[in-house]
């Protein structure tokens, strides 16, 4: 099973660090990342597997928000199957 | 793998475009209840739809977290409840109303749809009790959502029932006076009623359904609207397309969610709902996207043409995207719900004149619109006929929704709150329609009924 975690607000030292150091801890593996600056904002792209995840989704989901919150970014944590349904045939 | 621009613009919708599941409505069969007494079906009824829905408000709410779009409201609806209840009197109907709304509560739904009945070709005894229990069941509960369907293309348009409800609404609207006439923004009157609507005020789950289903609809105006924002001078060609594409994107989000929710609570996914349903909410407007079009406000000439061209695109791309379509399908126009119809209404550009040649080419009829509370009965019958009408002879479905404001006048307004919004009181023609709706009898269905 595949997640995606989007990170979009001002760019500040240490976003992937503390993204990652959190998704370590919940036994997330990182596929991909991608990086960019859209709109003078950050934005970035983790592409995940959360197979052997110790947490639920939406607990994951709930931390990721806070964490967000809390660097002043918005966090967000989506099953890839929605892209995929919008984006794919 | 999905590429980032796919990735952004998801979101993008999502958290700037107000696009979200309307409802996950799950239809539930309750012709197994029938038993003989009013209390003995109504703790069968209890226990059926408690049991069948116990899960769906978590499993909607679970599945809004999973895929990061928000779910606004888990619905149930139900077999219309003249089709089996028993009773001798309107109090003991009443009596079902309130054994669906305490269901309604111990699931935590939003909304349950049902207390139906449908007299398209004439009333039964049952039928009778049941539509003149309507406004006291609407007092008296807060989630339960009355229809009636008095009109269908196959059976013509029974005018004694169109004169009833005309009276019916009124009554509704005294008795929940003291709470904005709240109880008629929960009574649709339809012609051409569907089975498997999931939207409210007029969901109820028809006698050809199966056991038990689940129906979702989507809401994505905004989405739309800002797809439009890119194509500014472009022809309408260019406008159908984008049209089409976004509410593919839209509806494909739907059969997403349908298709989880029917897994996760082992219920088979019946439809999706293509229609495109507004909120009150500054960015999530059917009229926004009409005036986008290049109208200046929605109700001017023009507008009616522009919603055909919506109407048809938004099939067009949904029908692709979804295993199995169904309910309404088309865009809503309900004045109180949506802030560009309200903006317009205000203004003056849109009457209940244009809304109705507008519901020629829409999905469904005069929804939401908030009339003066002077408004006779027999007016309110003939708006009723007149949409009935449209109905009947364009193979499709109409209703009314119509609040006659107690106290107010043409130029005030009423508010409900929340997804129900504000209704600017609209003028009514001054001319007497009472000796056309006292004819009684049947409208008889039209020549392209009979295909056979």
């Amino acid at each position: 099973m595949k997640a995606v975690i989007t990170v979009i607000g001002v760019d500040k030292v240490g976003i992937i660090a503390k993204v990652s150091n959190l998704l370590a801890q919940a036994n997330v593996n990182i596929l991909d990342i991608t990086q960019t600056i859209m709109d003078n904002l950050f934005t970035m792209i983790m592409y995940t597997n959360i197979e052997k995840m110790s947490c639920s989704f939406s607990s994951l989901a709930d931390e990721l928000e806070k964490l967000g919150e809390e660097m002043g970014v918005q966090i967000t944590l989506t099953h890839e199957d929605i892209y995929k349904s919008m984006h794919r045939i | 793998m999905i590429n980032s621009f796919e990735i952004l613009e998801t979101i993008k919708m999502i958290q700037k475009e107000n696009l979200d599941i309307r409802t996950i409505t799950m239809g539930i069969s309750l012709l197994d209840c029938v038993s003989d007494s009013v209390s003995a079906t109504c703790d069968k009824i209890y226990d059926k739809i408690t049991g069948k829905a116990k899960d769906l408000v978590r499993t909607g709410d679970e599945i809004g977290k999973q895929y990061g779009i928000p779910i606004i409201n888990k619905r149930v609806a139900v077999t219309p409840i003249s089709l089996l209840a028993n009773g001798h009197s309107a109090e003991d109907y009443v009596q079902y109303a309130l054994c669906l709304e305490k269901a309604a509560q111990a699931i935590g739904i939003n909304f349950i749809g049902g207390f139906s009945a449908l007299v398209q070709k004439g009333c039964t005894e049952k039928e009778k009790l049941l539509i003149d229990a309507i406004p006291y069941a609407l007092k008296q509960t807060t989630k339960v959502c009355a229809s009636v369907n008095v009109g269908s293309t196959k059976a013509g348009i029974q005018m004694d029932a169109v004169y009833k409800m005309g009276q019916i609404v009124k009554q509704t609207a005294e008795l929940t006076k003291d709470a904005g006439n709240i109880g008629c923004a929960k009574l649709v009157v339809f012609c051409n009623a569907v089975e498997d609507n999931p939207f409210m005020a007029g969901a109820f789950h028809g006698v050809s359904e199966p056991e038990c289903v689940i129906n979702v609809g989507v809401s994505g105006p905004g989405v739309v609207k800002c797809a439009l924002e890119k194509v500014k001078d472009a022809d309408f060609m260019t406008v159908a397309e984008t049209i089409k594409k976004t509410a593919f994107k839209i509806t494909r989000v739907g059969q997403l969610v349908a298709g989880e929710a029917a897994k996760r609570l082992n219920t088979p996914f019946w439809i999706v709902d293509l229609s495109l349903a507004p909120t009150p909410a500054v960015g999530d407007s059917v009229a926004h996207i009409l005036e986008e079009m290049g109208l200046e406000r929605c109700g001017t000439h023009g507008t009616t043409a522009a919603l055909a061209l919506l109407n048809d695109a938004v099939k067009k791309g949904g029908v692709m995207a979804s295993s199995s379509v169904g309910g309404l399908s088309g865009a809503f126009i309900p004045v109180s719900e949506d802030a560009g119809m309200i903006r317009a209404a205000q203004a003056g550009a849109l009457s209940i004149e244009k809304l109705e040649a507008m519901t020629c080419v829409c999905s469904v009829g005069l929804d939401m619109i908030a009339v003066p509370g002077d408004t006779t009965a027999e007016t309110i019958a003939a708006i009723i006929a007149d949409e009935a009408a449209i109905g009947m002879i364009n193979q499709k479905t109409t209703a009314v929704r119509i609040i006659p404001a107690t106290g107010l006048k043409e130029g005030d307004s009423v508010s409900f709150g929340g997804l129900l919004g504000t209704a600017p009181i609209m003028a009514v023609n001054p001319f007497s329609s009472e000796k056309f709706v006292k004819r009684g009898g049947r409208i008889p269905a039209p020549i392209h009924s009979l295909k056979n």
